[in-house]
Order: structure tokens, then sequence, then C-alpha cells
């Protein structure tokens, strides 16, 4: 097996999930583009967990394993997140979030 | 090459080309659903690198779950049905730095391994890895438990409806 080929895919996969990241304007895109790039760095550790000998033996499945975990919790928030942004502003687009003019406002119905 | 690379470069090639649709399609249910097409693509790479409770995590969880949640998000916030044409912002500034990073990442590690061969690995069984996660990883197994728990009420409070307080 020619440990390169997963790295390369790893890498490409990293690559379009910053891109999707910086280009996307919809939230809900931002985090599958966010998605995108931990699981090129998922495999990053597994790859690396089968062509390396490491101190610990399959501790980069287990560090991959702990990410799937991470991502989720991380959807979960984020969902969150969104719909809540949704209830307010009709319009999940992040690019048109002004965070000035919220406190603003709280401070004006509080 | 032999079957293993065939397979690491077909699954690789697909994994890739569904991740580009993900990012340039102008439907969003449709982006969800390449992003299926790519994270079913990687768990068939962790099966041929031997990690094969890794790869039915990643079914289960990612497939299973993380994307029936994105879905979820994308019906609730109404999202148009058909293309919609403001989904991307203009300009090049995030083509360039994507396309910096992955031929970055990717001259890098390159040039780490060339053209080198390792050894099939053994196919890991699910004893191993857990009896690896439970000697060596336990406190961050349980600090993990703590953070999903943590998530969980933190999602329930962020989307409790306001009108609680008046």
């Amino acid at each position: 097996m020619h440990p390169v080929i997963p790295y390369l895919i790893a890498a490409v996969l990293f690559g379009l999930g910053v891109y999707g990241v910086l280009t996307r304007r919809n939230a809900v895109l931002l985090l599958m583009a966010v998605e995108l790039l931990l699981n090129a760095v998922n495999l990053v550790f597994v790859t690396a967990d089968a062509t390396v000998q490491a101190v610990l033996p399959a501790s980069g499945q287990v560090f991959a394993l702990f990410v799937i975990v991470l991502a989720a919790a991380e959807v979960g928030v984020g969902l969150a997140l969104i719909l809540a942004l949704y209830r307010r502003r009709a319009s999940i687009a992040v690019d048109e979030i002004r965070l000035e003019e919220e406190v603003v406002e709280e401070g004006v119905t509080a | 090459m032999t079957s293993a690379d065939v397979l690491l470069v077909a699954l690789g090639a697909v994994a890739v080309g569904a991740a580009f649709r993900v990012v340039r399609t102008p439907h969003l249910v449709r982006a969800g659903l390449w992003l299926v097409v790519t994270l079913g693509a990687v768990a068939g790479v962790y099966l041929v690198v031997a990690a094969e409770l890794v790869a039915w995590v990643q079914i289960l969880l990612y497939v299973g779950a993380v994307v029936v949640l994105l879905l979820f998000a994308v019906m609730l916030t109404r999202a148009p049905i058909g293309a919609s044409a403001d989904l991307d912002r203009p300009g090049w500034a995030g083509a360039l730095v994507g396309a910096g990073a992955g031929l970055g990442l990717g001259a890098l590690l390159v040039d780490a391994y060339r053209w080198h061969r390792v050894p099939a690995p053994v196919p890991g069984t699910a004893e191993r890895l857990g009896s690896e996660l439970f000697q060596h990883w336990v406190l961050p197994f349980e600090v993990l438990s703590v953070l999903l728990l943590a998530a969980l009420v933190g999602a329930i409070v962020i989307s409790r409806p306001e009108r609680a307080e008046s």
C-alpha cells in the first residue's frame, strides 16, 4: 500500500473544505464545508495510524473516533445557533450578520 | 500498484469529485446528498486501510446522524427548492486560499512520503481498538461524554423560544 494516496486525498479534501468555508454564504453550507475539513483531518489520523509505528498502537483511530464525536456535538450546537439566527433575522446568510447593531438592539429592549 | 492502491485511487476520486460538488452546487439539498457520497467514500478508504470500526462509526454517525441534522436545518430554514444564485460570495479570495491550502498540504505530504510502500496493515478488530481506548485514553473519553452533555444542554437552551422570559 502506498500511503501517499490517502494523504493526497486528505489534502485535496482539506483544500476544498477551506474553499467552501470561505466562499459559501449560507450557514448550513458552511457547516457542510466544515465537515469536509474534519473528514480530511480524520483521514490523515487513520492513515498515519496504519503506516507509522506509534508508541501507542491504534491511537490514530482513537483520535479519529474522538473527532467524529466532536463533529456530532458541533453540528448539534451549530444547528441550534442557525435556527436562533433564522428566527431573529429570517435569513441565514453569514455575511449579513451585523454584530454591533445587535448589541444596541438588546440594550433598547432591556 | 496493488489492488489496495487501485481501490484507494477509485474511492479517492469519488470522494474528491463529490466534495467538489458539495462546495460548488447551487442546490442546497443536493449539497447535503453529495456530502453523503463524500463521507461514504471516505469510509471506504478507512476500510481499505484496515480501520473497520472507524469506518462503521463514520457511516453510523456521519451519514446517519450528521447529514440528517444538516438536512433538517435546510428544511427548517425554509430553503428554496431548486437552484439559488446567491449561495456563493463573489471573488477569487476563497478559491486562492483553498487551492493554496490544498496544494501546500499535498506538496508537504508528497515530499514526506514519496512513493514509499508500507506493508498492508493488519485488519484491526474492535477489540484491539476498545482495549486501547479504555487503557490509555480513558480520561479524554470521559471528558468527551461531559462535553456531549454540555452540547446537548446548550443546544436546547439556545433553540428554546424566548417568550419564557416575559
